[in-house]
């Protein structure tokens, strides 16, 4: 039949769509370069990021009219190269994104394990607490913590941390209250164990897999949450190049058609959550054993 | 006769139901009503019924996973409830447990020779060399081989795990085992299998167990008395053979006659009950199993009837009560 | 009452075969076997038998993983294996019909009884839904739910597990097929709703000359409903014949293992006779005949050469190195 040409499809269509069958290889290869990029951005890039050359503004990208292969993708208003500030770029997004997801990870992880299992006032008080912060719109609660605070690096870590460890307490606090009725956790009960004992060898491994998928997703909001904050001026603190710093720069010069302030930064951002986030849709099916085909 | 190892009286396990916004309780469900028991040193006692009788709550009870509303649980004498931490500690090296799924029973993430040790190194200070050789005794002892130790639960199939299961909750030497569906999950080729470990280790060790299971036959195989439960009372108790054989309460013939003939020609006395099982949230009243009784007379919906010795066993039923 | 057999299985064997090619499990392995209608036949298997793939592969609802790489399936004379999608479909539900074990997973949650139990009568027999509602309620009470009238109204959770069950009955029934296929229907059942439940099923089949196929691992709903026996190992069919036969003389080590194995009421045995080692893995099955590592009565040929299927009577086979004489000497 048309065995061999609906094969051909199948394959091409999955690769296309990055099933979740198959490693994401385009996800993690994305997200591989983005690390790769931001290690070795000195390397890297051609220019100082935050250096500008007054004479060279607004030069479009190499390929219109107007450019140069001085500034590869074009220069800002500052005459500053827009290729080597995606690139220390991407440093600033990876390094707060990750560090960020594991602020969030580990404080959101660990009440959630405390709330689940101990039930009673400490889970009353936890859950009120998550509820409350929940209740806060993520962006504005940020913005106003940088108000109150002051912009910095690591200032903007522990603004997202704070703001996003309730996305994990809540998740984590389900799987640990159907985890505590697991056979495996009343027989470390009856054989003695403390409560402490418990949640440190039974609970915590069995929640990391989530934890671990969560963080995955969580990467993608806070990069643009990072993103969102640096373009109304209370994320990372200029000259440092930031994705969403520069798209705040750019947003000026669109009406006039420099379209590559705005559109370059704003792909790049738009590529790291999408991998981001299909590499944690593949590990959520992968780490499943429920989800995953026999 | 030696004394009993467990003993239960007039235990009571009641749990709350709330409803609405300020969860207010509207009403109550009689899990465990007023059920006395007791399992002998070296003996197995098999709790038979269908879902509700309540058969579970007693595990937990005995477990004390769960805490009596009334009653009394007595082991070796002394009255579980009030024991202090040390005393909790010591109930728990005497009572352990073993649970119906493999597959949940252990750690995926926790290697078979760390399963099984827990309990040691929960409840004793033993050098590393100490804790590794007890532990291959009791693989050795399930039946397991050697290099079971390093591996993980995955790695083995269900009758492998139960076994596992078995080995870690005789790590501490128990008398009382808490075997609840023991094979149920298990291939019918394998339950043979560990039924007779079971025994066997019943034999060497001087275990007691309270057996669970929905498999009549298998009750009365491994059991030396069966008490049968109904939506929290025992309505029959006594020599496991005697009630397999000539059962007395209306509800202990329904439930043996249910059971599923070994041979094609083994015709059994058709005793097919009418209606569902009525939930324990509210049970009839007086005696719980008059409306779906075939011999319910008037008396069952007004008295509630009382555990009574008849014919070598002891069963709640006016049919063989004194006439009031 | 004709003599044709209502459904014929010959040499069917269903493969799945792993993503790149390299696996294959033969989940079900050369299976012949014939079936009356109006007769009920029990297939016997542990887990990883095969029993509930041959019942998929009869219906032809196999995952696309499956293959159904020889035989044919007869069913009143038509090979169900030449049929297209959709004849297949007005096949299911209409002429063989289907029981899982889990009710609540086969009934959907968002629906009211009537509308299930009346849809198979929709798509089927083209009724409308008035038509259709009045005629489950009659069906619901053929199954024997009490105040049926009420009930289709009514969702699923609002059931117990045995009237679930009896409802996935009633729309099982709904089309008046001849062949109902129950994959473990009464595992999730208690004791006493269980038998109440084989009792119906038993009644059914006497009021529609139902022909019925279970397929369960225990063997006391095979002594009490069935007139044959089907016992499957690793894929294989490794006896097949009259239930009361079988029960008395079985022919394979298996069948007589198992048998030997179940505890058994009023019996006061010491030690229950178990069967050694494992069921085996389907993907590294043992060379030669599959049981081998764990037949009592084992003989060294048994490790070379499958057994081939040999005939003992009308309608009852063994795969066995000890019924053929040749060998077994």
């Amino acid at each position: 039949m048309n065995g061999s040409r609906s094969a051909a499809l199948t394959v091409a269509w999955r690769f296309a769509a990055f099933r979740t069958e198959g490693f994401p290889i385009i996800a993690c290869s994305i997200l591989g370069g983005l690390l790769f990029v931001a290690i070795f951005a000195n390397v890297l890039a051609p220019h100082d990021p935050e250096v500008g050359a007054l004479g060279e503004r607004f030069r479009p990208p190499v390929w219109q009219q107007g450019g140069s292969e001085k500034f590869l993708l074009g220069s800002d208003h500052l005459g500053r190269d827009v290729l080597s500030r995606l690139i220390f770029g991407a440093r600033v997004s990876i390094v707060v994104g990750f560090t960020a997801v594991i602020v969030a990870g580990v404080l959101g992880t660990g009440l959630g394990i405390l709330s689940g299992y101990l039930g009673g006032w400490v889970d009353q008080v936890i859950m009120r607490l998550t509820d409350s912060w929940l209740a806060l719109p993520a962006l504005t609660f940020a913005i106003f913590l940088a108000a109150v605070v002051g912009p910095s690096e690591m200032n903007i870590v522990i603004i997202l941390g704070l703001v996003y460890w309730t996305r994990y307490a809540r998740v984590i606090r389900g799987e640990v209250l159907s985890l505590k009725e697991r056979d495996f956790v009343r027989l470390a009960i009856v054989a003695g164990c403390s409560k402490r004992t418990i949640m440190k060898r039974h609970i915590l491994p069995n929640v990391l897999n989530s934890a671990i998928v969560l963080g995955t997703l969580m990467l993608g909001v806070v990069v643009v949450t990072e993103a969102a904050l640096s373009f109304l001026g209370v994320g990372v603190p200029p000259p440092k190049p930031a994705w969403g710093l520069m798209l705040a720069d750019g947003k000026k010069g669109l009406m006039a058609g420099y379209w590559w302030l705005t559109v370059l930064p704003g792909c790049c951002i738009m590529l790291m959550v999408l991998s981001a986030n299909l590499l944690g849709d593949w590990l959520r099916v992968k780490l499943d054993p429920q989800l995953r085909q026999l | 006769m030696s004394p009993p190892l467990l003993e239960a009286r007039s235990l009571i396990k009641h749990f709350p139901v709330r409803r609405g916004l300020l969860s207010r309780p509207v009403g109550v469900v009689r899990a465990v009503d007023d059920v006395t028991f007791s399992v002998g040193v070296g003996k197995t006692l098999g709790l038979v019924g269908e879902s509700g009788c309540g058969k579970t709550t007693t595990a937990k009870l005995v477990l004390k996973l769960e805490d009596p509303t009334g009653g009394e649980l007595r082991f070796e004498g002394r009255d579980i409830r009030g024991l202090d931490a040390e005393g909790v500690k010591g109930y728990r090296r005497a009572v352990q447990a073993v649970f119906q799924d493999p597959f949940a029973s252990l750690n995926p993430r926790m290697r078979v020779d760390a399963i099984i040790a827990e309990p040691l190194v929960t409840h004793e200070r033993l050098d590393g060399a100490e804790v590794a050789k007890r532990v291959s005794r009791l693989i050795d002892l399930v039946g397991l081989p050697e290099r079971t130790a390093r591996l993980f639960p995955h790695e083995f199939s269900g009758g492998q795990r139960q076994r596992i299961a078995i080995a870690r909750s005789l790590a501490l030497s128990p008398r009382l085992v808490v075997l609840d569906e023991p094979v149920s999950a298990l291939d019918v080729s394998i339950r043979a299998q560990i039924l007779n470990l079971l025994r066997d280790l019943q034999a060497q060790l001087g275990l007691s167990y309270l057996f669970i299971a929905h498999d009549l036959a298998a009750v009365a195989h491994m059991s030396h008395t069966i008490a049968v439960m109904y939506l929290g009372q025992i309505v029959e108790i006594g020599d496991a053979q005697t009630i397999a054989t000539r059962p007395r309460h209306p509800y202990t013939q329904a439930l043996f006659a249910a059971a599923l003939p070994s041979h094609p020609a083994e015709t059994r006395e058709e005793m097919v009950l009418s209606g569902e099982v009525p939930s324990p949230l509210n049970p009839p009243a007086a005696c719980r199993f008059h409306p779906r009784c075939p011999h319910a007379m008037p008396r069952c919906s007004t008295e509630e009837p009382v555990l009574r010795e008849t014919d070598g066993r002891q069963v709640s039923c006016h049919l063989y009560a004194s006439p009031a | 009452m004709s003599d044709a057999p209502l459904l014929e299985l010959c040499n069917l064997s269903t493969h799945y075969v792993s993503a790149r090619g390299t696996r294959v499990v033969r989940a079900v392995d050369d299976v012949s076997l014939t079936l009356a209608p109006g007769s009920t036949l029990g297939i016997v298997g542990e887990s990883g038998s095969g029993k509930s793939t041959l019942a998929l592969t009869i219906l032809r609802l196999l995952p696309p993983a499956a293959k159904i790489t020889s035989g044919a399936i007869r069913f009143e004379g038509e090979d169900l294996l030449t049929k297209s999608d959709g004849e297949m479909r007005r096949i299911r539900g209409k002429r063989i019909a289907m029981i899982l074990q889990d009710p609540m997973a086969s009934l959907n949650p968002l629906f009211t009884i009537g509308d299930q139990v009346a849809e198979p009568l929709r798509v089927h027999e083209g009724e409308r839904r008035a038509t259709a509602w009045t005629r489950a309620t009659g069906l619901l009470k053929s199954v024997r739910i009490s105040a049926p009238e009420s009930r289709v109204r009514e969702y699923p959770h609002q059931m117990s597990g045995g009237m679930r069950q009896r409802i996935v009955g009633a729309i099982a029934i709904s089309c008046a097929p001849r062949l109902l296929i129950a994959d473990e229907p009464t595992t999730s059942l208690d004791l006493t709703i269980q038998a109440q439940y084989l009792n119906l099923l038993r009644d059914l089949q006497r009021q529609h000359q139902l022909a019925l196929i279970f397929i369960t691992h225990n063997l006391g709903i095979v002594a009490k409903m069935c007139d044959q026996v089907a016992v499957m190992y690793a894929g294989r069919l490794v006896e097949w014949g009259p239930v009361t036969r079988i029960f008395d003389s079985p022919a394979h080590p298996y069948t007589r293992a198992l048998l030997e194995s179940i505890p058994r009421m009023g019996d006061s045995r010491d030690r229950l006779t178990a069967i050694e080692g494992q069921p085996p893995d389907l993907a590294g099955l043992p060379s030669g005949c599959a049981f081998h590592p764990r037949c009592p009565q084992a003989m060294a040929h048994c490790r070379e050469e499958a057994p081939p299927e040999t005939a003992l009577g009308p309608s009852h086979t063994a795969r066995c190195w000890l019924n053929v004489p040749a060998v077994a000497r």
